[in-house]
């Protein structure tokens, strides 16, 4: 394909791709003529993917994730696999193992994470589309800081069979593109159920999305949470306020909502993603695949070695606390109180969506980070995520759609809708970008 | 600060439970990252008790032969072979 061929040296030097390997898609379809660029944590048969890890640098997957294989029967042809924070532990792709992507639209600036390499390649014009996963704003929080658009859907609409495993109780794979009705359309081709996946849902099979990006939303009720806008930037809450201005220039209503839950959302997050993790990678073991270190003695220690040196120290500061978060004397304290915050941070949603269709905040709280900024402070980085989390703990669909910039950096505004009301989110979406 | 005490021997003994070896000379800073993390997880002390209707159930499906991944593929990742199967570390 054309776009292939035309490939540069601007993508070198963002580093958006972990592996370029071409792969062919069917000869027509509703993507035909259209690169998707994949996220390196789906499954590619012969294709290899690391996770952006030392651990998984040699894997290559003996079968395709379901959404690579629709996106392929859609026409589409993959160009590579995207860079990512490690395993998806990351906000900002910076602890890939593959070192970190270049922000195409913020030079000098992370392109946000952990689906950098999806967002950056499609800002970079790299990809026409991306696929990205999002388990608490990976999706959302790159299309905001390259000025993309990207959509978490509603947990159950996308199958994950083929995704390696974080946290699976949180996870949705989902579209990057330039505009919303493009990353409607890879939605409608991804969306479905799956036998596979025992946790899709009917929705979706025939889900029309593209149709609904006709930017009309005189008489939507717009909800705004004060505890999502209170904590952001200036320069980010202008642009935000700006939109919300535009959005009613064009007959949408804005209405102050509450959701009391979300201060203790980036807690019950954490403590759940980790404890889930220390589980789902328990698996690399140096044995069935990943890198050994050939020991031999006492099979743990030979384990504990090898793990050592594949992860990446945010990945091991997570199993450990995800460990800890379990271990005997501290489940109740931790994991238990988090799954109570996660049912009240969901009663909060089902509340505010009673009294307004979507709900707008800023999607990230700060502009792009400088690189490096955050790499020796990883609580700082974990409450970047505050206004993206509390989705994944509801199980929500939600859009960032970008909003203008501050300073003349990328600001993405999110929006968030009821279960499986992606068409409304698309609609809203579409009157700013 | 936390009302949980971490200190290094904590690290080491969850290091120990994960299987995953930290170097010494790491365990001293993610010691001061534990303590300012857990000090933030503290939080959730606060969280009210919710009715959570509980919306998940097991999905069941009949225990059918189907196709799935040939052995040779199914090892093809694995550092170590022996004989079609995986070969692990030598228990001394």
């Amino acid at each position: 394909m054309p776009r292939i061929e035309a490939e540069d040296e601007t993508a070198e030097d963002l580093n958006a791709f972990v592996t370029r390997e071409r792969i062919d898609g069917a000869d027509d379809g509703p993507l035909a003529g259209r690169t998707v660029a994949v996220k390196d944590n789906l499954s590619t048969d012969g294709v290899r993917t690391t996770c952006g890890s030392e651990m998984l640098a040699d894997y290559v997957p003996p079968y395709d994730a379901t959404v690579v294989e629709r996106v392929l029967e859609a026409g589409a042809t993959i160009p590579g696999k995207t860079n990512m924070d490690e395993f998806g532990m990351g906000t900002t792709t910076e602890t890939s193992a593959f070192g970190p992507t270049e922000n195409p639209v913020a030079p000098g600036h992370v392109p946000g994470g952990s689906s950098g390499g999806s967002a950056a390649a499609v800002a970079a014009g790299e990809a026409d589309l991306a696929l990205g996963t999002d388990t608490g704003g990976s999706i959302r929080c790159p299309a905001a800081f390259c000025g993309v658009v990207g959509i978490k859907p509603t947990y159950g609409l996308v199958s994950r069979y083929g995704l390696v495993a974080y946290a699976n109780s949180l996870e949705q794979v989902g579209p990057i593109a330039p505009t919303v009705e493009a990353a409607a359309e890879l939605l409608e081709v991804i969306a479905g159920p799956d036998e596979r996946d025992a946790t899709t849902r009917e929705h979706g099979a025939d889900a029309d999305y593209a149709d609904a990006a006709d930017g009309d939303v005189d008489g939507l009720t717009v909800g705004v949470p004060t505890e999502l806008v209170e904590g952001a930037d200036d320069g980010v809450r202008a642009v935000f306020e700006d939109a919300l201005d535009d959005l009613r220039d064009q007959g949408a209503e804005t209405v102050e909502v509450s959701l009391p839950s979300a201060e203790y959302a980036v807690a019950a997050y954490y403590v759940i993603a980790m404890s889930e993790a220390s589980s789902n990678l328990a698996r690399y073991d140096g044995v069935r695949y990943g890198v050994s270190g050939g020991y031999d003695g006492d099979w743990n220690d030979a384990f504990a070695r090898a793990r050592e040196e594949g992860f990446g120290e945010e990945v091991t500061r997570r199993i450990l606390l995800g460990t800890y978060a379990l271990s005997a004397g501290y489940h109740d304290k931790y994991y238990e109180q988090a799954q109570d915050a996660r049912a009240w941070v969901r009663q909060d949603f089902d509340e505010a969506l009673e009294s307004a269709d979507v709900l707008a905040s800023p999607t990230m709280p700060v502009p792009p980070f400088e690189r490096g900024e955050s790499l020796d402070d990883p609580l700082t980085m974990y409450l970047a995520d505050a206004n993206t989390v509390p989705v994944n703990l509801a199980d929500l669909p939600a859009i960032s759609v970008p909003a203008g910039e501050a300073d003349g950096l990328p600001v993405g505004l999110q929006f968030v809708g009821p279960a499986f009301g992606e068409r409304t989110l698309v609609r809203a979406g579409s009157a700013l970008a | 600060m936390s009302d949980t005490d971490v200190d290094p021997e904590t690290v080491r003994h969850v290091a120990d439970l994960a299987r995953v070896d930290v170097a010494e000379a790491d365990v001293d800073r993610f010691t001061e990252q534990f303590a300012d993390i857990l000090a933030h997880f503290d939080a959730l002390d606060e969280v009210p008790a919710v009715e959570a209707e509980p919306d998940l159930t097991n999905v069941m499906r009949p225990d059918e032969v189907r196709e799935s991944l040939a052995q040779d593929e199914a090892l093809r990742n694995a550092p170590e072979t022996e004989d079609g199967k995986f070969k692990g570390p030598r228990v001394s």
